[in-house]
Protein backbone atom coordinates (compact mmCIF):
# COMPACT_ATOMS: atom_id res chain seq x y z
CA UNK A 1 0.00 0.00 0.00
CA UNK A 2 1.16 3.29 -0.32
CA UNK A 3 -0.21 7.05 0.05
CA UNK A 4 -0.59 9.81 -2.75
CA UNK A 5 -1.06 13.20 -1.97
CA UNK A 6 -3.74 14.47 -3.74
CA UNK A 7 -4.70 18.41 -2.33
CA UNK A 8 -7.49 18.90 -4.23
CA UNK A 9 -10.89 20.90 -4.17
CA UNK A 10 -13.72 19.10 -4.32
CA UNK A 11 -15.82 22.12 -5.60
CA UNK A 12 -12.93 23.30 -7.81
CA UNK A 13 -15.05 21.70 -10.79
CA UNK A 14 -17.75 23.96 -10.07
CA UNK A 15 -15.65 26.81 -9.05
CA UNK A 16 -13.75 26.49 -12.64
CA UNK A 17 -17.08 26.59 -14.75
CA UNK A 18 -18.51 29.19 -12.68
CA UNK A 19 -14.97 30.99 -13.89
CA UNK A 20 -16.05 30.68 -17.57
CA UNK A 21 -19.81 31.32 -17.11
CA UNK A 22 -18.23 34.71 -15.90
CA UNK A 23 -16.25 34.93 -18.68
CA UNK A 24 -18.99 34.54 -21.11
CA UNK A 25 -21.02 37.18 -19.11
CA UNK A 26 -18.12 39.70 -19.45
CA UNK A 27 -17.79 39.31 -23.20
CA UNK A 28 -21.59 40.28 -23.62
CA UNK A 29 -20.96 43.22 -21.16
CA UNK A 30 -23.63 41.50 -19.37
CA UNK A 31 -23.96 42.33 -15.01
CA UNK A 32 -24.74 39.09 -13.32
CA UNK A 33 -26.71 39.10 -9.22
CA UNK A 34 -26.75 35.60 -7.59
CA UNK A 35 -30.37 36.57 -5.42
CA UNK A 36 -30.45 34.44 -2.26
CA UNK A 37 -32.83 34.07 0.67
CA UNK A 38 -34.93 31.76 2.93
CA UNK A 39 -37.92 30.63 0.61
CA UNK A 40 -40.58 33.35 0.64
CA UNK A 41 -38.35 36.01 1.85
CA UNK A 42 -38.85 37.89 -1.33
CA UNK A 43 -36.65 36.89 -4.34
CA UNK A 44 -39.22 36.93 -7.31
CA UNK A 45 -40.91 40.20 -5.47
CA UNK A 46 -37.90 41.79 -5.54
CA UNK A 47 -37.20 41.22 -9.21
CA UNK A 48 -41.03 42.03 -10.22
CA UNK A 49 -39.97 45.43 -8.34
CA UNK A 50 -36.32 46.03 -10.29
CA UNK A 51 -37.48 45.28 -13.76
CA UNK A 52 -40.42 47.53 -13.34
CA UNK A 53 -38.24 50.14 -12.05
CA UNK A 54 -35.36 49.57 -14.34
CA UNK A 55 -36.79 48.03 -17.54
CA UNK A 56 -36.58 51.57 -19.43
CA UNK A 57 -32.78 51.76 -18.59
CA UNK A 58 -31.72 47.96 -18.90
CA UNK A 59 -32.55 45.07 -21.19
CA UNK A 60 -32.73 42.21 -17.80
CA UNK A 61 -33.24 39.01 -18.21
CA UNK A 62 -33.70 36.46 -15.46
CA UNK A 63 -33.24 32.56 -14.56
CA UNK A 64 -35.27 31.19 -11.53
CA UNK A 65 -34.47 28.43 -9.99
CA UNK A 66 -36.72 26.21 -7.99
CA UNK A 67 -37.17 22.47 -7.04
CA UNK A 68 -39.78 22.42 -8.92
CA UNK A 69 -42.50 24.08 -10.91
CA UNK A 70 -42.35 27.46 -13.22
CA UNK A 71 -44.63 29.69 -11.03
CA UNK A 72 -42.10 32.16 -10.84
CA UNK A 73 -40.84 32.26 -14.43
CA UNK A 74 -45.02 32.38 -15.35
CA UNK A 75 -44.57 35.80 -12.73
CA UNK A 76 -41.81 36.96 -14.87
CA UNK A 77 -42.44 36.26 -18.55
CA UNK A 78 -44.12 39.25 -20.30
CA UNK A 79 -41.57 41.62 -17.83
CA UNK A 80 -37.84 40.65 -18.30
CA UNK A 81 -36.49 40.22 -21.77
CA UNK A 82 -36.12 36.88 -21.14
CA UNK A 83 -36.51 33.92 -18.71
CA UNK A 84 -34.65 30.41 -18.20
CA UNK A 85 -36.32 28.26 -15.50
CA UNK A 86 -34.33 25.93 -13.87
CA UNK A 87 -35.85 23.15 -11.91
CA UNK A 88 -33.44 21.34 -9.68
CA UNK A 89 -35.35 18.55 -8.47
CA UNK A 90 -33.58 15.08 -10.50
CA UNK A 91 -30.13 17.03 -10.79
CA UNK A 92 -27.92 15.92 -8.26
CA UNK A 93 -27.81 19.24 -6.52
CA UNK A 94 -31.57 20.26 -5.78
CA UNK A 95 -31.19 22.76 -2.72
CA UNK A 96 -29.32 25.33 -4.99
CA UNK A 97 -27.97 26.28 -8.26
CA UNK A 98 -24.75 25.64 -9.71
CA UNK A 99 -22.31 26.25 -11.90
CA UNK A 100 -23.21 23.99 -15.12
CA UNK A 101 -26.90 24.99 -14.43
CA UNK A 102 -26.07 28.32 -15.29
CA UNK A 103 -24.12 27.25 -18.28
CA UNK A 104 -27.14 25.61 -19.52
CA UNK A 105 -29.60 28.60 -19.57
CA UNK A 106 -26.90 30.77 -21.01
CA UNK A 107 -27.32 28.95 -24.03
CA UNK A 108 -30.39 29.15 -24.37
CA UNK A 109 -30.66 33.70 -23.51
CA UNK A 110 -29.84 36.26 -26.11
CA UNK A 111 -27.18 37.23 -24.72
CA UNK A 112 -26.18 39.90 -27.27
CA UNK A 113 -29.15 42.00 -25.98
CA UNK A 114 -29.00 41.95 -22.27
CA UNK A 115 -27.25 44.08 -19.78
CA UNK A 116 -28.33 42.65 -16.48
CA UNK A 117 -28.83 38.85 -15.45
CA UNK A 118 -31.05 38.65 -12.05
CA UNK A 119 -30.78 34.83 -10.88
CA UNK A 120 -32.84 33.86 -8.70
CA UNK A 121 -31.45 30.78 -6.74
CA UNK A 122 -33.52 27.68 -4.70
CA UNK A 123 -35.08 29.33 -1.53
CA UNK A 124 -32.25 27.99 0.88
CA UNK A 125 -29.48 29.74 3.32
CA UNK A 126 -27.29 27.18 3.43
CA UNK A 127 -26.51 25.24 0.26
CA UNK A 128 -25.80 28.34 -2.17
CA UNK A 129 -23.50 29.46 -0.79
CA UNK A 130 -21.09 27.05 -1.53
CA UNK A 131 -21.60 27.49 -5.33
CA UNK A 132 -20.14 30.07 -7.48
CA UNK A 133 -22.47 30.23 -10.28
CA UNK A 134 -20.73 33.15 -12.03
CA UNK A 135 -22.37 35.85 -10.77
CA UNK A 136 -20.34 39.68 -9.97
CA UNK A 137 -22.27 40.69 -7.17
CA UNK A 138 -24.28 38.29 -4.22
CA UNK A 139 -27.25 39.44 -2.42
CA UNK A 140 -29.02 37.82 0.51
CA UNK A 141 -32.37 38.82 1.14
CA UNK A 142 -33.93 38.51 4.89
CA UNK A 143 -37.59 39.64 5.69
CA UNK A 144 -38.96 40.64 8.60
CA UNK A 145 -41.49 37.53 9.54
CA UNK A 146 -38.56 35.27 9.74
CA UNK A 147 -36.75 37.41 12.35
CA UNK A 148 -33.76 39.27 13.14
CA UNK A 149 -31.49 35.96 14.31
CA UNK A 150 -30.69 34.72 10.48
CA UNK A 151 -27.11 36.13 10.16
CA UNK A 152 -26.30 34.12 13.79
CA UNK A 153 -27.83 30.85 12.71
CA UNK A 154 -26.26 31.22 8.86
CA UNK A 155 -23.61 32.93 8.88
CA UNK A 156 -21.80 31.53 5.69
CA UNK A 157 -24.25 33.23 3.36
CA UNK A 158 -24.00 36.79 4.99
CA UNK A 159 -20.53 36.87 5.41
CA UNK A 160 -20.01 36.42 1.37
CA UNK A 161 -23.15 38.77 0.55
CA UNK A 162 -22.30 42.04 -1.36
CA UNK A 163 -25.53 43.38 -0.42
CA UNK A 164 -28.38 42.11 2.42
CA UNK A 165 -31.51 43.42 1.39
CA UNK A 166 -34.44 44.10 4.86
CA UNK A 167 -37.03 43.28 2.86
CA UNK A 168 -41.09 43.30 4.17
CA UNK A 169 -40.69 46.42 5.63
CA UNK A 170 -44.43 47.12 6.32
CA UNK A 171 -44.22 44.23 8.44
CA UNK A 172 -42.47 46.08 11.49
CA UNK A 173 -45.01 47.21 13.41
CA UNK A 174 -46.36 43.64 13.85
CA UNK A 175 -43.19 41.90 14.13
CA UNK A 176 -40.08 41.71 17.44
CA UNK A 177 -37.39 42.39 14.50
CA UNK A 178 -34.46 44.59 15.94
CA UNK A 179 -33.11 46.10 12.97
CA UNK A 180 -29.74 47.76 14.38
CA UNK A 181 -29.16 44.39 15.92
CA UNK A 182 -29.83 42.17 12.83
CA UNK A 183 -27.10 44.75 10.80
CA UNK A 184 -24.94 44.86 13.73
CA UNK A 185 -24.24 40.83 13.46
CA UNK A 186 -24.04 41.07 9.27
CA UNK A 187 -21.71 44.00 9.71
CA UNK A 188 -19.88 42.08 12.50
CA UNK A 189 -19.21 38.83 9.51
CA UNK A 190 -18.90 41.61 6.89
CA UNK A 191 -18.15 44.79 7.20
CA UNK A 192 -18.23 46.11 3.64
CA UNK A 193 -22.03 44.81 3.17
CA UNK A 194 -24.61 47.02 1.92
CA UNK A 195 -28.00 47.52 3.01
CA UNK A 196 -31.38 47.99 1.76
CA UNK A 197 -34.24 48.09 3.56
CA UNK A 198 -37.25 47.57 1.39
CA UNK A 199 -40.94 46.62 1.22
CA UNK A 200 -41.86 45.16 -2.42
CA UNK A 201 -45.58 45.81 -1.35
CA UNK A 202 -45.27 49.06 -0.53
CA UNK A 203 -42.18 49.77 -3.06
CA UNK A 204 -40.50 51.54 0.29
CA UNK A 205 -36.73 51.50 -0.51
CA UNK A 206 -36.77 50.02 -4.06
CA UNK A 207 -35.85 53.73 -5.44
CA UNK A 208 -32.41 52.98 -3.54
CA UNK A 209 -31.82 49.93 -4.34
CA UNK A 210 -32.65 49.97 -7.74
CA UNK A 211 -30.07 53.00 -8.20
CA UNK A 212 -27.15 50.93 -5.98
CA UNK A 213 -27.70 48.08 -8.71
CA UNK A 214 -28.39 50.93 -11.64
CA UNK A 215 -24.85 52.32 -10.65
CA UNK A 216 -23.28 48.32 -10.29
CA UNK A 217 -24.36 47.36 -13.31
CA UNK A 218 -23.20 50.57 -15.37
CA UNK A 219 -19.99 50.64 -13.42
CA UNK A 220 -19.37 47.08 -14.16
CA UNK A 221 -15.14 47.40 -15.47
CA UNK A 222 -16.24 44.50 -18.22
CA UNK A 223 -18.25 47.18 -19.66
CA UNK B 1 -29.31 18.06 -0.55
CA UNK B 2 -26.06 18.66 -2.47
CA UNK B 3 -24.00 15.71 -1.21
CA UNK B 4 -24.18 13.33 -4.07
CA UNK B 5 -22.59 15.96 -6.52
CA UNK B 6 -19.97 16.81 -4.63
CA UNK B 7 -19.46 12.71 -3.80
CA UNK B 8 -19.50 12.41 -7.69
CA UNK B 9 -16.79 15.12 -7.42
CA UNK B 10 -14.70 13.14 -4.93
CA UNK B 11 -15.43 9.81 -6.87
CA UNK B 12 -13.92 11.82 -9.93
CA UNK B 13 -10.75 12.99 -8.46
CA UNK B 14 -9.98 9.85 -7.03
CA UNK B 15 -10.20 8.11 -9.85
CA UNK B 16 -8.15 10.24 -11.99
CA UNK B 17 -5.56 10.25 -9.58
CA UNK B 18 -5.47 6.61 -9.24
CA UNK B 19 -5.42 6.30 -13.09
CA UNK B 20 -2.48 8.36 -12.90
CA UNK B 21 -0.80 6.43 -10.13
CA UNK B 22 -1.34 3.21 -11.49
CA UNK B 23 -3.13 2.15 -8.74
CA UNK B 24 -5.47 -0.87 -8.89
CA UNK B 25 -7.33 0.15 -5.49
CA UNK B 26 -8.20 2.68 -3.69
CA UNK B 27 -8.09 1.36 -0.09
CA UNK B 28 -8.57 4.80 1.90
CA UNK B 29 -9.30 8.52 1.18
CA UNK B 30 -8.39 11.26 3.11
CA UNK B 31 -11.09 14.36 2.59
CA UNK B 32 -10.73 17.38 5.20
CA UNK B 33 -14.16 18.65 5.66
CA UNK B 34 -14.13 22.01 7.36
CA UNK B 35 -16.78 22.45 9.89
CA UNK B 36 -18.07 25.57 7.88
CA UNK B 37 -18.19 23.71 4.53
CA UNK B 38 -21.55 22.87 4.92
CA UNK B 39 -21.69 19.02 4.07
CA UNK B 40 -22.55 15.93 6.11
CA UNK B 41 -20.07 13.47 6.37
CA UNK B 42 -22.71 10.53 6.30
CA UNK B 43 -24.61 11.85 3.37
CA UNK B 44 -21.18 11.63 1.47
CA UNK B 45 -20.97 8.24 2.77
CA UNK B 46 -24.08 7.04 1.72
CA UNK B 47 -23.85 8.68 -1.52
CA UNK B 48 -20.16 7.23 -2.03
CA UNK B 49 -21.06 3.63 -1.34
CA UNK B 50 -23.18 3.99 -4.41
CA UNK B 51 -20.98 5.87 -6.92
CA UNK B 52 -17.93 3.95 -6.12
CA UNK B 53 -19.85 0.78 -6.68
CA UNK B 54 -17.87 -1.42 -9.50
CA UNK B 55 -15.09 0.76 -9.86
CA UNK B 56 -11.35 0.56 -7.63
CA UNK B 57 -12.91 2.77 -5.28
CA UNK B 58 -15.39 0.78 -4.05
CA UNK B 59 -14.47 -0.41 -0.52
CA UNK B 60 -12.27 1.69 0.06
CA UNK B 61 -13.00 3.57 3.76
CA UNK B 62 -13.47 7.43 3.75
CA UNK B 63 -11.90 9.54 6.55
CA UNK B 64 -12.41 12.81 7.45
CA UNK B 65 -10.72 14.71 9.05
CA UNK B 66 -11.95 17.78 10.99
CA UNK B 67 -11.08 21.07 10.11
CA UNK B 68 -12.32 23.32 13.28
CA UNK B 69 -14.19 26.99 12.65
CA UNK B 70 -11.08 29.28 13.10
CA UNK B 71 -12.28 33.06 13.52
CA UNK B 72 -10.13 36.25 14.07
CA UNK B 73 -11.63 39.23 16.14
CA UNK B 74 -11.37 42.12 14.23
CA UNK B 75 -11.32 44.49 17.06
CA UNK B 76 -8.40 42.90 19.06
CA UNK B 77 -6.82 40.68 16.87
CA UNK B 78 -7.73 37.44 19.02
CA UNK B 79 -7.78 34.11 17.10
CA UNK B 80 -10.55 31.47 18.53
CA UNK B 81 -12.76 28.36 17.70
CA UNK B 82 -16.08 28.91 17.34
CA UNK B 83 -18.02 27.85 20.77
CA UNK B 84 -21.41 26.91 21.28
CA UNK B 85 -22.14 28.56 17.77
CA UNK B 86 -21.11 31.96 19.43
CA UNK B 87 -20.37 34.29 16.79
CA UNK B 88 -18.55 36.67 19.23
CA UNK B 89 -14.13 37.73 20.66
CA UNK B 90 -14.12 35.63 23.79
CA UNK B 91 -11.43 38.25 25.05
CA UNK B 92 -13.07 41.65 24.14
CA UNK B 93 -17.20 40.27 23.28
CA UNK B 94 -17.13 42.08 19.90
CA UNK B 95 -19.71 40.76 17.09
CA UNK B 96 -16.56 41.71 14.62
CA UNK B 97 -15.39 38.16 13.48
CA UNK B 98 -13.45 37.56 10.48
CA UNK B 99 -13.91 33.35 8.84
CA UNK B 100 -9.91 32.41 8.40
CA UNK B 101 -10.53 28.65 8.75
CA UNK B 102 -13.19 25.79 8.49
CA UNK B 103 -14.34 26.46 4.88
CA UNK B 104 -12.34 24.01 3.13
CA UNK B 105 -13.61 20.57 1.47
CA UNK B 106 -10.88 18.78 0.00
CA UNK B 107 -9.28 15.55 -0.93
CA UNK B 108 -5.64 15.50 1.20
CA UNK B 109 -4.80 12.10 0.27
CA UNK B 110 -5.21 8.34 -0.70
CA UNK B 111 -3.75 5.14 0.31
CA UNK B 112 -4.11 3.09 -3.02
CA UNK B 113 -3.01 -0.86 -3.61
N1 LIG C 1 -46.30 42.25 3.13
C1 LIG C 1 -45.35 41.97 2.27
N2 LIG C 1 -45.38 40.83 1.58
C2 LIG C 1 -44.36 40.58 0.70
C3 LIG C 1 -43.29 41.49 0.50
N3 LIG C 1 -42.45 40.95 -0.39
C4 LIG C 1 -42.97 39.77 -0.77
N4 LIG C 1 -44.14 39.53 -0.10
C5 LIG C 1 -45.00 38.36 -0.21
O1 LIG C 1 -44.28 37.23 0.30
C6 LIG C 1 -44.64 36.07 -0.45
C7 LIG C 1 -43.38 35.41 -1.00
O2 LIG C 1 -42.76 36.27 -1.93
P1 LIG C 1 -41.90 35.77 -3.15
O3 LIG C 1 -41.38 36.97 -3.85
O4 LIG C 1 -42.64 34.76 -3.92
O5 LIG C 1 -40.72 35.06 -2.36
P2 LIG C 1 -39.56 34.13 -2.94
O6 LIG C 1 -38.35 34.39 -2.11
O7 LIG C 1 -39.42 34.34 -4.40
O8 LIG C 1 -40.14 32.69 -2.64
P3 LIG C 1 -39.61 31.26 -3.21
O9 LIG C 1 -39.25 31.46 -4.65
O10 LIG C 1 -40.76 30.37 -3.01
O11 LIG C 1 -38.43 30.90 -2.35
C8 LIG C 1 -45.60 36.50 -1.52
O12 LIG C 1 -46.91 36.26 -1.09
C9 LIG C 1 -45.33 38.00 -1.64
O13 LIG C 1 -46.45 38.72 -2.09
C10 LIG C 1 -43.30 42.69 1.27
O14 LIG C 1 -42.40 43.53 1.18
N5 LIG C 1 -44.33 42.87 2.14
MG1 LIG D 1 -39.48 32.94 -5.96
ZN1 LIG E 1 -11.72 40.67 20.51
Amino acid sequence: MRKIEVVQNILGANDSIAAQNQRLLDEHRIFALNIMSSPGAGKTSLILQTIAKLRSKLSIAVIEGDVASTIDAEKIKGHAAAVVQINTQNMPESCSLIANMIDRALKSLPLEDINLLLIENVGNLICPSEFALGEHKRVVISSLPEGDDKPIKYPMIFADADAVVINKMDFLPYVDFDIAAFRHAVEGLNPKVKFFEVSCKTGIGIEGWCSWLLTETQLNPHK
Amino acid sequence: MHELGVTQSIVNIVLDKAKEAQASKIVQINLVAGELAGFVPECIQFYFDILSKDTIAQEASLIFIPAPAQLRCRNCSTSFHLQNTLWSCPKCDSQSVEIIGGRELYVESMEVE
